[in-house]
């Protein structure tokens, strides 16, 4: 216990005099939680517009209007032709092209049938996507206001209908940031416990300072739990004032127990610290061990669910998911946060966890050779 | 200029002992577009969703039939009442339920009304609104196919074309962004951590005193580096155009011109780090942490850039990256020249300019 004491108390000063690594530890996740969450909106209001109208009457001017008056959209050009119209997209210009074919109000009264053409940027599929579907709701509303002014009388044979209503539940704002904070803090967490870890066995290492600890009477455990626990309490530090921010920056306040989360992170910090280590140990350089770090922070980040919804994966990416520990806090984090999700309800991701902790520093204590 | 060549013969031998590494700075690239190729898509596939049958008639069968032939969704039935819904949302077992009220066959077929209703878990909005939209029109194109014999007036139909990418294939707009990043990142990465560690073991004393001009010991390990880059480079297009199938519609000549323009600037962002860092742990949170999440989320691969608020649109304005992406869209698969890309390509050497700029006022050539 004493040993673990004075260790302790050596890794400690050793992150306090690094001033610079300090400020930097704490700054650069502080700058990122306050910024980076504005930027991922996809709820889109700047769908760039270019209309292309062959038919200049009256119905078409109101499609017009309704596609400029809805918030969605912004009309950057009339284009004459189709032709002009693609040119604005390929500049960039343009998102979406509306094109109204010629007689559309005279073949829509007349052959109660017409037809409009929609064409979309799709090099990002997603907003292309959003783009048309938008369209399609403007056109449907805009169509369903013709058909009443037309139809007043027919309204007896009128045709059965489901009548969908949707409800939002967990976020009825549908507010992006209450979802990816949560997800950005993780991620900040981890990024920074992480690569302190990762570094850290090495440096002594390539600085020749292990050698020193090895030839003294100290246990595996012990050296590993004083490398451990400094980062534990730094990343746990990080960790906090991020749930400070969310909740006086964002308004977030967890729905389920701040004491959960907690503990969810705490469990959670000690298994990636633990590969941290691992990744340390094996390393020869602390540039190797970096170049490690990035590869795993990378595959941990793209399937860790963050961007992308890990059921939209593949099966095969699915599975590796299972063995990616920042997927496991992410989700326990959104759960804890909008769902009000308790213990039991978290009971095998606490499960998951700590099986990874125990893995990984197990590992790290059995790889760990007291000799060079 | 034979003293240079030593030079990156020996900066070669450095990167090439360490197998470990090598695989790593050539080995990700490929591991992450093929992630990102395949793994990583918006489209949605296996959503689990529950279905509450209030009604159990001919009509929500055939309903419940069709969402599940659609192969977007997996149907978990265990759920049989109201409050289970709310638990299989906590414990994140399903994304959406859809409820059928009662005697809904009778109700639509009486009063012409039937209700279906959606709870969809919102904690992912984008999600939630993709999932709603998609069981929508699987109901309402069941309700039209009810309704086939009464035609119904006044229709105005749309016809939908995707420019560029018509079976709107994920790769499309994730092979620029990982371009962008993964060049950004590795390049920026290896040059900073490559000078600090010199700095840090005392060796850039001995290269110092060396009669080696100190701009040219920089110079030699850039070039090392420029080189794994290229190789890089050569790997993600081979990977895109042959596995992900995309297109190269412009000219080769000018994909990889630019790309060039963009390593050298990262390569000089790295530069720029190891000057203002003393230890290689100081340059890899600046490399890492600083450069990571600020590169994907500002650079218009993950979110557009148009929605963000005017400071981020401001700030994204200096990440490289940004620039790099819109060169790779146009060039690569819109198929555009030199004439709608200069002003990126300007702003990068700009911008390479600035870093090599502000690095040599700050080498210090003693230490």
């Amino acid at each position: 216990m004493r040993t673990l004491k004075f260790l302790l108390r050596k890794e400690f000063l050793q992150i306090f005099r690094d001033k610079l690594i300090l400020r930097m530890i704490l700054a650069l996740p502080v700058i990122q939680l306050i910024l980076l969450p504005y930027a991922a909106t996809y709820e889109i209001k700047n769908i760039t517009l270019s209309v292309v109208d062959n038919d200049h009457s009256e119905y078409s001017r109101k499609l017009i209007n309704n596609f400029t008056s809805s918030g969605y959209f912004q009309l950057v050009d009339y284009s004459k032709t189709y032709a002009d119209a693609l040119d604005q997209v390929e500049k960039d210009k343009a998102d979406l092209i509306v094109e109204i074919p010629k007689g559309f109000e005279r073949d829509l009264i007349r052959d109660n049938e017409t037809i409009v053409l929609f064409a979309a940027n799709a090099i990002s599929g997603q907003t292309a996507g959003l783009a048309v579907a938008y369209a399609n709701t403007i056109l449907r509303d805009f169509n369903n206001d013709v058909r009443i002014q037309w139809t007043q009388q027919s309204r007896l044979n009128a045709i059965p209908v489901i009548d969908i209503t949707s409800s939002n539940w967990f976020n009825p704002q549908m507010d992006y940031k209450l979802f990816i904070v949560p997800g950005v803090l993780a991620l900040l967490v981890t990024l920074v416990g992480f690569l302190m870890a990762s570094l850290n066995i090495v440096k002594e290492k390539e600085i020749g300072t292990i050698e020193q600890l090895n030839v003294s009477p100290i246990k595996k455990y012990q050296f590993i739990l004083s490398k451990l626990i400094p980062f534990w309490v730094l990343g746990f530090v990080v960790l906090i004032i991020g749930f400070i921010i969310s909740l006086i920056l964002y308004g977030i306040y967890p729905e389920g127990s701040f004491w959960v989360g907690s503990l969810f992170a705490g469990i959670y910090l000690i298994a990636l610290l633990g590969f941290g280590l691992l990744t340390s140990i094996y390393a020869d350089t602390q540039q190797q061990a970096m170049f490690i770090a990035y590869f795993f922070m990378l595959i941990f980040i793209l399937l860790g669910g963050l961007f992308s919804p890990i059921e939209n994966m593949p099966d095969w990416a699915q599975y590796l998911t299972y063995i990616n520990p920042v997927r496991y806090l992410i989700e326990a984090m959104r759960m804890i946060v909008l769902k009000g999700s308790g213990f039991w309800d978290l009971r095998y991701h606490f499960l998951i966890v700590t099986g990874f902790a125990i893995v990984f520093n197990g590992l790290a204590i059995w790889n760990y050779k007291k000799t060079i | 200029m034979k003293q240079l060549i030593t030079f990156i013969q020996k900066e070669f031998h450095h990167i090439l002992r360490d197998t470990r590494s090598m695989l790593v700075l050539i080995g990700l690239p490929i591991v992450q577009l093929l992630l990102f190729g395949f793994a990583i898509t918006t489209e949605v596939r296996n959503a689990n969703i529950a279905i509450l049958d209030n009604s159990k008639d001919e009509v929500t069968q055939s309903i419940i039939t069709k969402i599940e032939s659609s192969q977007y969704f997996d149907i978990d039935r265990t759920i049989t009442s109201n409050a289970q819904i709310e638990k299989a949302f906590k414990t994140g077992k399903i994304k959406l339920a859809i409820v059928f009220q009662q005697n809904f066959q009778n109700e639509l077929s009486h009063s012409n009304k039937a209700q279906l209703q959606i709870i969809a878990d919102a904690t992912d909005p984008n999600q939630a609104t993709t999932l709603t939209n998609y069981i929508s029109s699987i109901v309402r194109n069941y309700q039209n196919e009810l309704n086939q014999q009464k035609k119904t007036p006044y229709t105005i139909k749309s016809e939908m074309r995707m420019l560029y990418n018509p079976q709107l294939k994920g790769a499309y707009t994730s092979v620029p962004g990982v371009m962008g990043m993964i060049l950004l990142l590795i390049s920026a990465m290896m040059t900073s951590i490559a000078i600090v560690r010199e700095k840090e073991l005392g060796t850039m004393e001995i290269l110092l005193v060396s009669p080696m001009q100190p701009g040219l010991v920089v110079i030699s390990k850039v070039i090392s580096y420029f080189i794994i880059s290229l190789i890089n480079v050569a790997t993600i297009l081979i990977l895109s155009v042959f596995v992900l199938g995309l297109p190269i519609e412009g000219s080769l000549f000018l994909l990889i011109a630019s790309t060039i323009i963009y390593i050298f600037c990262a390569l000089s962002l790295g530069i720029l780090i190891s000057t203002v860092t003393e230890t290689q742990q100081a340059a890899m949170l600046i490399s890492l942490l600083g450069l990571m999440l600020p590169v994907v989320m500002l650079s218009g691969y993950a979110y557009p850039i148009a929605n963000m608020p005017t400071i981020l649109q401001i700030l994204s304005n200096m990440v490289p990256a940004k620039w790099y992406i819109i060169i790779v869209k146009n060039v690569m698969i819109k198929g555009i020249g030199i004439e709608l890309v200069w002003k990126e390509i300007l702003i990068l050497l700009a911008m390479t300019a600035t870093f090599l700029i502000i690095s040599i006022k700050r080498f210090k050539i003693r230490l």
